[in-house]
């Protein structure tokens, strides 16, 4: 591992942060999160001024511009990204940290930005979507269910659009949960993207009382696993005298901190590793930190399962990968054993789970704690290949899982009904509308790996530096998992085009522009990753000039210090 | 490794430089196939709204392929000859670890020679179809499915790997498929279409199968690295990926066992017939055999069945073709019997690789002609295909005549028409074989072309001459311009084509880089002078005379007359239905019976076993699963204390 050149003695950070100067804090590479967190604001303040009846559009054209926006400021920083030089160190390459070391932007997190803003987009587009006026959320959240006064303000026509800075809020925290350099930004990220989310959760149209009683769950165990992260995040700073990944990678590097006199800090060190990754996996939904996945997906309001199962994924991921491959890079003979067996259980108890599932939302949400375990594999491989495997993986699937769940939206039990959750009242679907079910077809395809859809580069890219990393066993159980994973998947199709409906069949109600974007764009977008992913893949992994610096030299995990 | 892509040996006859795609007309070689892909997918996901101008758009795009190939043409033939085989990678499909799927194409002689014949002859096809589907209400979705044909068919030919050749020919096996059961509504249209898909899965599984020996034994898909290595392979290896190649080629090109579904594609509409049962599909086998010649070359025992398996197929097809009374399924004999010819001159090696190439681009022109032809007698005769109530259309339909009468001319070998000079190069090239063998074949051809002249004759006789036996309601009429004009353009090919290939040893020399083509005599007056084309100039008389005096002289029966056993045998196809089903329907119904009930009894067991244990654990787990918030926040303890174990037990 790299001598930190530039960076300033572990004792320097350690001390009061209380100094004369302010910190210097570049704004420009902070932008697009200053930029979703003003829109936050302003939308707060729009709750409080704009008319009622205008109220939705502003926020909607707030929310969406701002993310724009975001995504435009993120593409710009990419382009000023200093190319790969010889003679360069290899940090400056990787990127630049600020506000006194607490936010990181590289490579990694900049890619992860900008998958989160576009998968936060396109979830927008889902939320803003009403059908004979009725959008997926509660009238009147406040209200009791069932009772007369929810009725009036369902008659009213009465709607939520602080969904909107809700959404803002959460997604400011998912922008800095990857970028943060340091456990304590780290820890404050990840508070500000599950609040709202809870909240979020709680808010569906239909069948309210199930949606609250998942709001409250995933709030109760949400609240359980920061306990334990945070609580690892006081043992790591007993072990390594600081929060900050670099510093706690040179600590590790060194033997850590003398707190025990002739002994050593290490056993402070292990239970805080295993304390953080509980608070990380729980975020990512790995087995047995998975329970709350399937309830919660079920119960929220389906565009809100769709952000939850594409960008918070993304974001719960990007931290892992920097917190394990960077902050415990130098300890990974550690904790390496223990990511193995949560990945084995992860992949292996929820595809079982998942063959005797009925309720389609809760179908993917095992499927998507199955892809964990995938995803789960590279971080394994703890290699570049793995981080490039590892962010490819998720920004296919998160493309294809919104695109599924905006096909959800779609399928009614019947005309102007609740959302068709049982997987057998999918049954015809293919014949009363080839065009959704070919949609769905193709996005469950790309779930199962199958070759021309993102799935199958993806997976292919994680086993394969699984493989190159040693972790074969890894592997096969993988394949294994996606054999018996694509099972359910085809069960599905073949549901949807081969068997007879039950009675009139599902009803669809037609795709407005919002929602048909949004299935638009995930079609395209799996095909294309699965088609043509070399420029992704090309941009993810390490770029040859910097193999060409000193081997020595070069920062082997990707990220900058 | 590089799995579909090896640029360093290169296929092309040594001595090869593999020349990187230099001008921009090559690099862009992709644009032959997505151009048609486009408008397949514009008209598919289009819908109602391009019924007003899909089919123009679906004609100018195929047409636009074709100027692409046409300059490719020129680019080629302004490179020194050893240099035109030239790999175009399209793009990297995926890069990971040391492991790179590119995927790519090859252009060179032979592949341009397949683009231009499909990209021609299919625009020519598509101009006439748009006359020909005029009242169908469903004519863009026809124009969407002919467009994908033409896609998957150039990435047949112009691949330049394996994995992506079957790609092109499941391709085109869906396209011909979608496009045999286009009047799905008719059930002999949809049982024929499922015939022709079964059947054609017996072929593609072979060809599967040979794709993964060779992967398994060279390491790699790509033609180069496949064909470059034969030598270092076993002979029992590549006779076995020369047979299920051969297998492959059966299926796609309707040679024997595998012919069966031909004469019943017949039901989709006739200008799928023209391109895709005439002109292109069923030629791709040929291709196939022609492009991995060294795998036969060196595997002489696989290389003979080939032969043997086209003089067979030609002599079955050209007496099933004597006795079918509908014209479409006559001209399909006659498509087999053509298409044996081609196989039978690939099986002879280098020495009939060129004249199987050759032969098959005339075939293209003069057999689609054909085609129109009683495509548009059967659009002036309200859709009768039976030529027992033909007769006398020559008078009512000029210029079908014409065209119809110079294919016919040209198919049964009139010296100096296309057909004769491909034709007797395959007549002269089975007699060179040498051997008895080689005598066998080419008198197996010989007679070929005498049963040719006989049936083509009898569908010349019936449907244009002697007395009207139309049906009551008949008007026939001259069809529109849209589709005379590309039956004009085939006649002139199926005249003057054949020469410009042929005469001074043009089309053979262009071929030979991609080819392993031996330089053999072929000229003009060893043509006419040698005895086996004095013989086969006698036999093409005799056949047309015997035609005149059952079907010219005498009056035509108007049903079917009680025949011979060879006759009834004939229009029974040989009794190759009854065969297949006898000997592969029945004992695989047997079979399948019998495998219910040790499905039942056994199998069942022991998968019921595992699928039965994954569901118990799946709804064990299930029961893990309660909706609590407590035990779900055990489990999470419970599961923090195995990750703390074992990060801390290990020290």
């Amino acid at each position: 591992m790299i001598p930190l050149t530039d960076s300033v003695p572990a004792a320097a950070i350690a001390s009061p942060v209380i100094t004369e100067e302010p910190p210097s804090i570049d704004y420009a590479v902070l932008s697009p999160m200053l930029v979703v967190f003003a829109a936050g604001v302003v939308a707060v303040l729009i709750e409080a001024f704009a008319p009622a009846a205008r109220r939705h559009s502003i926020q909607l054209g707030l929310a969406l511009a701002s993310v724009l926006g975001a995504f435009v400021l993120t593409v710009l920083q990419v382009g000023a990204m200093p190319d790969a030089e010889a003679g360069m160190a290899p940090e400056e390459v990787a990127g630049v940290t600020t506000a006194m070391n607490s936010v990181a932007i590289d490579r990694p997190t900049l890619f992860l930005q900008g998958t989160i803003l576009v998968l936060s987009f396109i979830s927008l587009l889902l939320v803003a979507e009403r059908r004979s006026g009725e959008s997926a959320f509660a009238a009147q959240a406040a209200t009791v269910p069932g009772s007369e006064e929810e009725r009036s303000h369902v008659l009213a026509g009465s709607r939520h659009t602080e969904v909107y800075p809700l959404v803002l809020f959460a997604l400011l925290g998912m922008l800095l949960f990857p970028a943060a350099n340091d456990f304590l930004t780290m820890f404050v990220a990840l508070e500000v993207m599950s609040l709202p989310l809870y909240l979020l959760c709680g808010l569906a149209r239909r069948r309210r009382l199930f949606s609250q009683e998942a709001a409250v769950k995933y709030f109760l165990l949400g609240a359980f696993s920061s306990a334990f992260f945070l609580f690892g995040i006081a043992l790591v700073y007993g072990y390594a005298g600081s929060v900050n990944f670099a510093d706690i990678h040179e600590a590790i590097e060194t033997g850590g901190s003398t707190l025990f006199v002739g002994g050593t800090a290490t056993p402070l060190l292990l239970v805080g590793i295993a304390m953080i990754a509980v608070g990380l996996l729980f975020k990512v939904g790995a087995v047995p930190f998975h329970n709350w996945k399937p309830d919660v997906y079920q119960g929220a309001p389906t565009p809100i399962t769709a952000l939850m199962a594409s960008g918070v994924l993304v974001a719960a991921f990007g931290a892992m990968l920097r917190v394990f491959l960077m902050a415990f890079g130098a300890a990974v003979a550690d904790w390496r054993p223990m990511l193995w067996v949560v990945a084995i259980l992860t992949m292996v108890l929820a595809a079982v789970v998942a063959v005797t599932q009925r309720d389609i939302k809760r179908l993917l949400a095992y499927s998507s704690v199955v892809h964990a375990g995938f995803v789960l594999t590279a971080v394994v491989a703890a290699t570049p290949e793995g981080l490039a495997g590892a962010l490819f993986y998720l920004a296919a699937y998160g493309f294809t899982t919104i695109g599924a769940f905006a096909v959800i939206t779609l399928v009614r039990t019947h005309e102007n009904g609740p959302e068709a959750a049982d997987i057998s009242q999918w049954a015809g679907l293919g014949r009363t509308s080839p065009l959704l079910a070919g949609a769905l077809a193709l996005f469950l395809l790309a779930f199962a790996g199958i070759p021309l859809t993102s799935g199958f580069i993806g997976k292919f890219a994680v086993f394969q530096a699984a493989v190159a990393a040693g972790a074969t066993p890894l592997v096969v159980v993988g394949v294994l998992a996606s054999a018996v994973t694509a099972f359910f998947y085809v069960r599905i199709i073949v549901l949807m085009y081969f068997a007879e409906p039950e009675g009139a069949g599902p009803s669809v109600i037609r795709a407005g522009t919002l929602t048909g974007s949004v299935i638009g764009l995930g079609v395209a977008a799996t095909l294309l990753l699965g088609v043509y992913p070399t420029p992704v893949l090309d941009t993810l992994l390490p770029q040859p000039v910097e193999a060409a610096l000193e081997p020595g030299m070069a920062t082997e995990d990707g990220f900058t210090r | 490794m590089a799995v579909f892509a090896d640029t360093d040996v290169h296929l092309a006859a040594p001595p090869t430089a593999a020349t990187e795609a230099g001008g921009a007309i090559l690099t862009n070689s992709w644009l032959l196939i997505a151009l048609p892909l486009v408008g397949a997918a514009i008209l598919l996901l289009g819908g109602r709204r391009t019924d007003g101008w899909g089919h123009w758009l679906a004609v100018l795009l195929p047409l636009g392929s074709f100027a692409w190939a046409v300059l490719t043409l020129v680019e080629l033939l302004g490179m020194a000859p050893e240099d035109r085989g030239v790999p175009v990678t399209v793009y990297t499909w995926f890069a990971a670890g040391d492991l790179t799927a590119d995927v790519g194409l090859l252009i060179d002689p032979l592949s341009i020679t397949f683009a231009l014949l499909i990209t021609g002859v299919g625009s020519l096809i598509h101009i006439y179809s748009v006359g020909y589907m005029e009242h169908d209400p469903d004519r863009r979705r026809f124009f969407a499915y002919l467009n994908l044909f033409v896609a998957a068919m150039l990435v047949l030919v112009l691949a330049d790997n394996f994995v992506l050749l079957f790609l092109g020919w499941e391709g085109v096996g869906l396209a011909s498929y979608l496009l045999i059961g286009f009047w799905q509504h008719k059930p002999s249209a949809a049982v024929a279409a499922k015939k022709a898909f079964l059947i054609n899965r017996v072929g593609d599984l072979g060809l599967l199968i040979a794709i993964m020996i060779m992967f398994t034994t060279f390491g790699t898909v790509a033609f180069s690295g496949v064909l470059g290595a034969t030598g270092e392979v076993g002979q029992g290896v590549l006779t076995a990926v020369g047979l299920l190649i051969l297998l492959g080629a059966c299926g796609k090109s309707a040679q024997l066992p595998l012919q069966a579904w031909l004469l019943d594609a017949m039901e989709g509409p006739t200008p799928v017939s023209a391109l895709i049962h005439a002109a292109t599909m069923v030629t791709a086998g040929v291709y196939l055999i022609v492009r991995v010649g060294p795998i036969f070359e060196a595997a002489p025992a696989a290389q003979l069945t080939v032969a043997i398996v086209g003089a067979a197929t030609l002599l079955a097809g050209a007496v099933i073709g004597c006795a079918k009374d509908d014209i479409k399924k006559a001209l399909a004999g006659s498509t087999m019997s053509q298409i044996g010819y081609m196989t039978l001159a690939a099986g002879l090696g280098p020495i009939g690789y060129a004249a199987a190439i050759a032969h098959l681009v005339t075939h293209g022109f003069f057999k689609a002609g054909l085609f129109l032809g009683a495509g548009s007698v059967m659009h002036g005769m309200n859709d009768e295909v039976d030529m027992r109530r033909f007769g006398g259309l020559r008078r009512a339909m000029p210029t079908t005549f014409a065209t119809f009468g110079l294919g016919y001319l040209s198919i049964i070998g009139v010296p100096f028409l296309s057909g004769w000079w491909t034709k007797e190069g395959i007549i002269a090239a089975s007699f060179d074989y040498g051997g008895l063998t080689g005598q066998l074949l080419g008198t197996a051809a010989l007679l070929g072309a005498g049963l040719t002249a006989f049936y083509m004759s009898r569908i010349m006789f019936m449907t244009f001459f002697g007395e009207k036996r139309w049906a009551e309601d008949a008007h026939p009429h001259e069809s529109p311009a849209s589709m005379t004009i590309p039956m004009i353009v085939l006649a002139v090919g199926s005249v003057a084509l054949g020469a410009v290939l042929v005469f001074g040893y043009r089309f053979a020399e262009f071929l030979s880089p991609a080819i392993h083509h031996h330089e053999h005599e072929f000229d003009l007056a060893h043509m006419l002078t040698a005895p086996y084309s004095l013989a086969a100039v006698g036999v093409l008389v005799v056949g047309v005379v015997i035609a005149w005096l059952r079907y010219g002289r005498s009056a035509v029966a108007e049903t079917t007359p009680k025949g011979n056993f060879v006759t009834v045998a004939a229009r029974n196809e040989l009794y190759g239905n009854t065969i297949n089903e006898e000997l592969f329907m029945r004992p695989g119904q047997a079979l399948t019976r019998a495998m219910v009930v040790v499905e039942d009894r056994v199998v069942d067991g022991v998968v019921n076993g595992v699928g039965t244990g994954t569901r118990d654990s799946s709804l064990g787990l299930r029961g893990l699963q309660t909706g609590f918030a407590r035990t779900y926040a055990l489990t999470m303890l419970f599961g923090a204390a195995i990750v703390v174990a074992i990060l801390v037990v290990r020290f």
